[in-house]
C-alpha cells in the first residue's frame, strides 16, 4: 500500500477517535477538522482534486466554523455538563451498537475484486472539467434541482436579514 | 500517485516566494506607519536607521524579548496553536500564485510559481476560509469575554463575506473556463490579439471581491474582530510577545496574498502591455536569442506583478487611514443584503454577456 495512504488513514482514524474521546467539545471539533483534512488527502490520492478542495472549503471552512461558533457560545465543559439519565445511555449504546452491526453486516461480504480487465485508466477522471461535463449531461435534473434549493435558501437568508418596516436598531 | 513538484528549480522558487512574503509583510508594518504619517501630516518613524528603515527589525527584537504571558484559566495548547494557525494559513495561499511566466535555460523550462495545480482558485478560496480558525481558536482559548466576542465576530464576518467572495470568483471562472491561476493569467494577454484584463470584463465582480478582501483580512473599515473601542483588543486582547506578533504579522501576509490574487485575477498578473512587441523587438532588432528575450520579459512581468501588488497594499493602507470603522449590524447588512444579491446579479449578467457573445 502507498505510504501516504497508510499515513492518512492513521491520522484519519486517530483523529476520529479523538472526536469521540476528547473531554472538551472544542477539542472534539478540532479533531473533526483534522479528520476532514485527512479525508481530503484520501480524495487527492484517488485523483479527485476538485472533491478534495470542495471538502475543505465546505466542511472544514464553513460548517466546522459554525460548529465551533455554537460550541464556543454554549460553554460546555465538565463542570456544567448535566448528568445524563441511565436510560439515555442505554438507548445511545443500543443505537450505536445496531449501527455497528449494520456496517459489519454490509462490509462482511465485500470482496476486493480490483479493476476489471481491459479498463483504461483515465488520469483526468476527477478533474473539474470532467466532473462538470458529467453533472451537466447525465445528472442535469438533480443538479438543477439542488441549485434551485440553494437559491431558495440564499434568498431566504437575505429576506431574514432585511430590515422590517418600523424596526429600529439603535 | 501524486505528482510531486520537481526538486531543484521548483524548491528554489518556493523558498524565494516564502522569503519574499515574509520580507514584504515585514516592510508592510513600516509602510503602514509611513503612510499613516503621510496621511495625517506627521513625520512617522525616522529614528532606527536611515528613514527609519530598521524599524521592523527593532519591533521584532521588542516582540521577541517581551514577557510570554499566559492568562489564568486559558487553554495553554490552543492558546499557542491559535497564532501558529493564523500564520500557517496566511503563508499557505501564496503557493499557487503565478509570480511570473516561464524561465527557460536550454531545454529546461520552469514556472515562477510554487505549484501549478488545476484547482488554484479553489486552493486560495479554501485556505482563506481556513484563516478564521487561528482567530477563533486564539480568541476562545484566551478565556476572556472580549477575546471570545472578537472570535465570534471574526467567524460570522468571514463566513458571511466568503459567500459573496466565492460568487464573484464564479463570474471570473465563467469567462475563463479554468480554475488554474496560471491559465487565467495567460488568457488575459494573447500574442497578436487585443485582449483585455479581466477588470474590464468584471468591474462589478472586482468591486465585490475587493470589499470582501477587506473583510476577510480583518482590515479597517471591517476590522470588527479587533475593534478596540468596543472590545479592548478583540481576539488578541490577552496576547503578548511574539504570539501577538504572529497575529499582527499574519494580517500583513494576508494583505500581500490577497493583493497578489486580485492582481492575478483582475489585473493581468504578470502580463504588461506590449510585452510581445517588446520581446519581438529584442529578437529582431537586437538579435537576442528567443530564450533570453523570453526570460527578460518574464522578469519584467514579475516586477510588474509586484508593482501591482504594492499598489494594492498601498490602497489597503490608504483606506485604513481614511475610512472609519463600520458598525457590526451595518457590516452584516452590507454583506448579506447588498453584496450577495449584487454577486448573483453579476453572475446572471456575465452569463447573459457570454451568451450574446459580448465577452
Amino acid at each position: 500500500m502507498h505510504p501516504l495512504f497508510l499515513f492518512l488513514s492513521f491520522v484519519a482514524l486517530l483523529s476520529a477517535l479523538g472526536v469521540v474521546f476528547a473531554k472538551n467539545p472544542v477539542h472534539s471539533v478540532l479533531f473533526l477538522i483534522l479528520t476532514f483534512f485527512s479525508l481530503s488527502g484520501h480524495y487527492l490520492l484517488l485523483n479527485a482534486q476538485f472533491l478534495a478542495a470542495v471538502n475543505i472549503i465546505v466542511y472544514a471552512g464553513a460548517i466546522m466554523v459554525l460548529f465551533l461558533f455554537v460550541i464556543m457560545f454554549l460553554n460546555l465543559n465538565v463542570d456544567t455538563e448535566p448528568h445524563k439519565p441511565a436510560l439515555a445511555k442505554v438507548a445511545a449504546a443500543v443505537a450505536g451498537g445496531s449501527l455497528l452491526l449494520i456496517l459489519v453486516a454490509a462490509l462482511k461480504d465485500v470482496q476486493p475484486t480490483g479493476v476489471p480487465a481491459g479498463t483504461v485508466f483515465n488520469s483526468q477522471i476527477g478533474m473539474v472539467d470532467q466532473l462538470g461535463m458529467k453533472l451537466y449531461t447525465d445528472f442535469l435534473l438533480p443538479f438543477e434541482l439542488a441549485s434551485v434549493l440553494f437559491l431558495v435558501a440564499m434568498v431566504g437568508a437575505v429576506m431574514l436579514g432585511k430590515r422590517e418596516a418600523g424596526e429600529r436598531n439603535f | 500517485m501524486l505528482e510531486l513538484p520537481a526538486l531543484g528549480w521548483q524548491s528554489i522558487v518556493i523558498f524565494v516566494v516564502f522569503a519574499l512574503s515574509l520580507l514584504i509583510a515585514t516592510y508592510c508594518t513600516y509602510a503602514e506607519r509611513v503612510i499613516a504619517a503621510f496621511l495625517q501630516d506627521r513625520v512617522g518613524p525616522d529614528r532606527a536607521g536611515p528613514y527609519g528603515l530598521l524599524q521592523p527589525l527593532a519591533d521584532a527584537v521588542k516582540m521577541f524579548t517581551k514577557e510570554e504571558f499566559f492568562p489564568g484559566g486559558a487553554n495553554k495548547v490552543l492558546f499557542v496553536v491559535g497564532p501558529c494557525l493564523a500564520m500557517i494559513t496566511a503563508l499557505m495561499s501564496s503557493a499557487v500564485i503565478p509570480f511570473g511566466n516561464t524561465m527557460s535555460f536550454g531545454n529546461n523550462a520552469f514556472f515562477l510559481q510554487g505549484i501549478e495545480v488545476n484547482i488554484g482558485m479553489l486552493w486560495i478560496f479554501g485556505v482563506v476560509s481556513l484563516g478564521v480558525y487561528g482567530v477563533m481558536i486564539g480568541g476562545w482559548a484566551s478565556n476572556n469575554k472580549f477575546s471570545l466576542l472578537g472570535a465570534i465576530r471574526a467567524a460570522s464576518q468571514n463566513i458571511s463575506y466568503e459567500l459573496a467572495m466565492g460568487m464573484s470568483l464564479i463570474a471570473v471562472l465563467m469567462i475563463s473556463g479554468t480554475l488554474s491561476l496560471r491559465e487565467i493569467t495567460l488568457q488575459q494577454s494573447v500574442a497578436g490579439e487585443w485582449q483585455m484584463w479581466n477588470i474590464v470584463k468584471q468591474p462589478i465582480g472586482f468591486l465585490i471581491f475587493l470589499v470582501c478582501a477587506f473583510a476577510e483580512t480583518n482590515r479597517t473599515p471591517f476590522d470588527l474582530p479587533e475593534c478596540e473601542t468596543e472590545l479592548v483588543g478583540g481576539y488578541h486582547t490577552e496576547y503578548s510577545s511574539m504570539k501577538l506578533g504572529l497575529y499582527l504579522f499574519s494580517e500583513y501576509v494576508n494583505i500581500f496574498v490577497v493583493s497578489a490574487v486580485m492582481s492575478v485575477l483582475y489585473f493581468g498578473g504578470f502580463n504588461f502591455p506590449f510585452q510581445y512587441e517588446l520581446r519581438d523587438w529584442f529578437i529582431n532588432s537586437q538579435s537576442w536569442e528567443l530564450n533570453s528575450a523570453q526570460n527578460l520579459i518574464t522578469l519584467l512581468g514579475t516586477v510588474g506583478l509586484f508593482l501591482k501588488i504594492f499598489a494594492f497594499i498601498f490602497f489597503f493602507m490608504w483606506i485604513r487611514w481614511t475610512l472609519p470603522r463600520f458598525r457590526y449590524d451595518q457590516l452584516m447588512r452590507l454583506g448579506w443584503t447588498i453584496l450577495i444579491p449584487l454577486a448573483v446579479f453579476n453572475i446572471v449578467l456575465t452569463g447573459a454577456l457570454i451568451l450574446f457573445g459580448v465577452i
